[in-house]
């Protein structure tokens, strides 16, 4: 009984100190800075954008390509991890299942962003035709969110229950909300297996849904003819980033949280060598992929392609590319082989590389390919022959990135990151078999 | 009873057969008196016409039943503006050999669109495939494909094709997402990234006016996608487009492709014939995408490249208009 106290006293949902405070109200003030410059975007046009005809995308798609990206996150380490039944998640679960939510939910605002016309929203359902890939982006999504959301919550009800009487005499109102969460959940055996199998149900539902939501997502770029994004590769090359990104963005988030909530006892090396396994496996698979993008095509490259992998290779894009091949994708693959390689710390500036290397990623495979159309560049001014965000994009996309951050922590304030019911559950078994083994 | 039986039954045979001389003759009678009713010149002559009917076959017909009919009206009136005219295809042929790069039709495009971006619809490209062989201008606009791109990718229908061969753009519907512009393999479409401002540079009143895709820029609308329309708006009045009559050198040639007939205003020609002749290709026939715009070879280049330079403006597509320059 005395485990049970303190396990629930580790994992509740605690105050916020000084410290997170000060977090949560400069993420807010990086919001509403944002939103100042979307609103002017709204009242001038995209013209505040350095956008033009021939960079006809830019940062708010391939920010959306990366949250998107994210939250693929949910799939690989909730629905795989358990399928496979592997027990180390148990600890993990809960923070990916947060940033899956996060992630899909700005993927779903950001695309909204990018649209010049968003008073028009509702065209998308009136004249909505099913051979566009937008329209296949319109029902995924949603999907998406709802299937996500669903796989957060289903596992929580227990731990709401547990949370309904802890708070019942020092926090009645907390303890209410809860209560309602919980959804009168007393732990009996046919609720039990009414929440397995629910689970289960979602977990496998799941894996389809994210593999679509990546597949569609390279699909928006390979039904056009561009060179670079013309190409059959593109959506088992998508599903691999996606895989790298987010748990890449696990790693880095569940090093944040471990710290700022002291929870060592409960995420440990073990569990970072165990992720530290998976990121390199991930890591792997995108530079498989990567080597299908863009080494095999220098044999049978047109002219075209030539000039675009020439630039990528070597010119005007090659420190981009370079830096995220290597900062992103090698790198992580040398120093995670090793298992000194896997410990908290160095994994953490691992997964912040892989991060920030998946993020301009996705600027290297949008704005290339849009400067070399088939025709050759003329007639225009000089300065819509480049692409580089303006003031206002990078406003809008650093308050979107806060968004995710500001969901995130919202979360990891009232909802408990570790599942509790679960490590109760765990411990005890554990602990049946040890007796098992001594008798 | 077997003897009253077979009499009833040859009665019955008998007056059967009575009613059916009968109704017969009636009939044929009744078909008379309305097929004279109808015809016009009544004689049946017993002379035979030749006609095609609508799917092309020869049929022979009596001559007494050809009449006249008066034209169905109702069919214009039932002018729908994303099915287009009925029964054309029109089509476009640049003769490169011609241009001279003028920018006359540019020109005229900028003015009659109403264009106050920085990137024309029609724009003459400076196009050189080797080092070692002579440049040439190639005017560029919408390619009207039978298979656009564009219009494969637009989740709300906005570009549509018709059944004459035209994409246009429904700028009330446009979500501004540029997706078409993404899928455009010819790079044609313009964007309105901010307050197109006609009214403001051109003086122009847009208030009493409603947007039709079939006159784009009148008037363009911030957030939605521009381009090269084919002119339905001059066609309607038997007008050709405005590149093809501003152009000097009479490099545009416009028609309609089932009539198999183009002209650039001076001339006439077969358009099977011209494309024949001079060797006609389209732009990146190996996508797919099957343009409505045929290019005729530029034949005659000159090594020492100057004709039409001194129009060559590297940046400049659209004159900004000056205040003084306003019209009053």
């Amino acid at each position: 009984m005395q485990t049970h106290k303190t396990i629930i006293r580790d994992l509740k949902p605690k105050k916020f100190g000084k410290r997170d405070t000060i977090w949560t109200i400069s993420l807010i003030v990086i919001i509403l800075i944002g939103l100042v410059a979307y609103i002017d975007q709204l009242i001038t046009g995209q013209e505040v954008t350095n956008m033009r005809d021939y960079a006809l995308w830019g940062i708010y798609i391939s920010n959306f390509v990366f949250f998107v990206a994210t939250s693929f996150v949910g799939t690989v380490t909730v629905a795989i991890l358990r399928l496979t039944n592997n027990s180390w998640r148990t600890p993990l679960v809960r923070i990916a299942e947060i940033i899956s939510v996060a992630a899909i939910i700005m993927a779903g605002i950001t695309i909204m962003i990018d649209m010049a016309r968003p008073d028009r929203l509702l065209n998308l359902f009136i004249h909505a035709r099913l051979q566009s890939p937008i329209t296949w982006d319109v029902v995924i999504i949603p999907t998406y969110i709802v299937i996500s959301l669903l796989l957060l919550y289903f596992p929580l009800i227990p731990d709401f229950a547990i949370l309904k009487t802890h708070f019942k005499k020092k926090e009645p109102k907390l303890s209410k909300f809860y209560g309602k969460l919980a959804l009168n959940w007393t732990g009996s055996k046919a609720q039990k297996l009414l929440q397995e199998k629910s689970i289960r149900i979602i977990a496998i539902m799941i894996i389809p849904v994210g593999l679509l939501l990546q597949t569609i997502d390279a699909w928006l770029f390979s039904t056009t003819y561009r060179i670079g994004w013309d190409s059959t590769n593109f959506a088992p090359y998508f599903i691999s980033g996606a895989f790298v990104a987010g748990v890449g963005a696990l790693v880095t988030l569940i090093y944040i949280i471990r710290k700022a909530k002291r929870l060592e006892n409960y995420i440990t090396d073990y569990h970072f060598d165990k992720l530290g396994k998976l990121l390199a496996l991930a890591c792997l698979i995108y530079l498989y992929f990567n080597i299908n993008e863009y080494v095999i095509p220098l044999f049978t490259a047109k002219k075209g392609e030539l000039v675009h992998l020439e630039t990528l290779f070597t010119g005007s894009y090659s420190i981009l590319f370079w830096a995220v091949t290597i900062i992103g994708l090698i790198v992580p693959i040398i120093v995670l082989l090793f298992k000194k390689g896997r410990k908290p710390n160095t994994m953490f500036v691992i997964g912040l590389m892989v991060v920030i290397g998946s993020w301009w990623k996705r600027f290297v495979i949008v704005t290339p390919t849009l400067l070399h159309p088939f025709l050759p560049i003329q007639g225009v001014p000089e300065s819509w022959r480049h692409y580089f965000p303006s003031l206002h994009e990078w406003l809008i996309t650093f308050a979107t990135l806060a968004m995710a951050f500001l969901i995130i922590t919202v979360c990891v304030r009232y909802l408990p990151v570790i599942p509790i019911q679960r490590t109760i559950d765990e411990m005890e078994a554990s602990e049946a078999n040890n007796k098992n083994t001594e008798s | 009873m077997e003897d009253k039986n077979k009499s009833s039954r040859r009665k019955f045979l008998d007056n059967g057969l009575k009613l059916g001389i009968v109704s017969a003759i009636g009939g044929l009678g009744l078909s008379k008196i309305t097929s004279k009713l109808n015809a016009s010149n009544v004689d049946s002559s017993g002379e035979k016409m030749e006609l095609m009917t609508t799917d092309g076959t020869l049929i022979q017909v009596d001559s007494s039943e050809v009449m006249e009919v008066t034209h169905a009206k109702e069919h214009d009136k039932k002018y729908n503006v994303r099915e287009g005219n009925p029964n054309r295809k029109f089509v476009m042929v640049v003769d490169l050999a011609k241009c001279k790069n003028a920018l006359k039709c540019q020109n005229a495009c900028n003015k009659h669109h109403y264009i106050t971006g920085e990137n024309a619809w029609l724009k003459v490209y400076k196009m050189q495939e080797e080092k070692d062989t002579a440049p040439y201008w190639m005017p560029m606009m919408c390619m009207h494909c039978d298979q656009p791109a564009c219009v494969t990718v637009c989740p709300v229908d906005a570009t549509f094709k018709r059944k004459d061969g035209l994409v246009l753009i429904d700028n009330e519907r446009c979500i501004g997402c540029r997706f078409c512009m993404a899928a455009c393999p010819y790079s044609t479409r313009v964007f309105n990234w901010g307050e197109p401002g006609q009214e403001v540079t051109l003086n122009m009143d847009m208030t009493h006016h409603t947007p039709s895709p079939e006159h784009a820029g009148m008037p363009s609308i911030k957030g939605t996608v521009d381009k090269c329309d084919f002119c339905p708006h001059a066609i309607d009045n038997n007008e050709l487009p405005h590149c093809v009559t501003s152009c000097p050198n009479g490099v545009f040639y416009f028609g309609d492709k089932y009539e198999d007939t183009v002209t650039n205003g001076d001339e006439t020609v077969r358009l099977s014939q011209l494309l024949e002749d001079k060797s006609g290709y389209r732009l990146m026939e190996g996508l797919g995408t099957s343009p409505s715009v045929y290019y005729l070879p530029p034949v005659d280049r000159l090594v020492d490249f100057e004709d039409g330079l001194k129009d060559f403006k590297e940046f400049e597509s659209v004159e900004p208009v000056s205040p003084a320059e306003k019209p009053e």
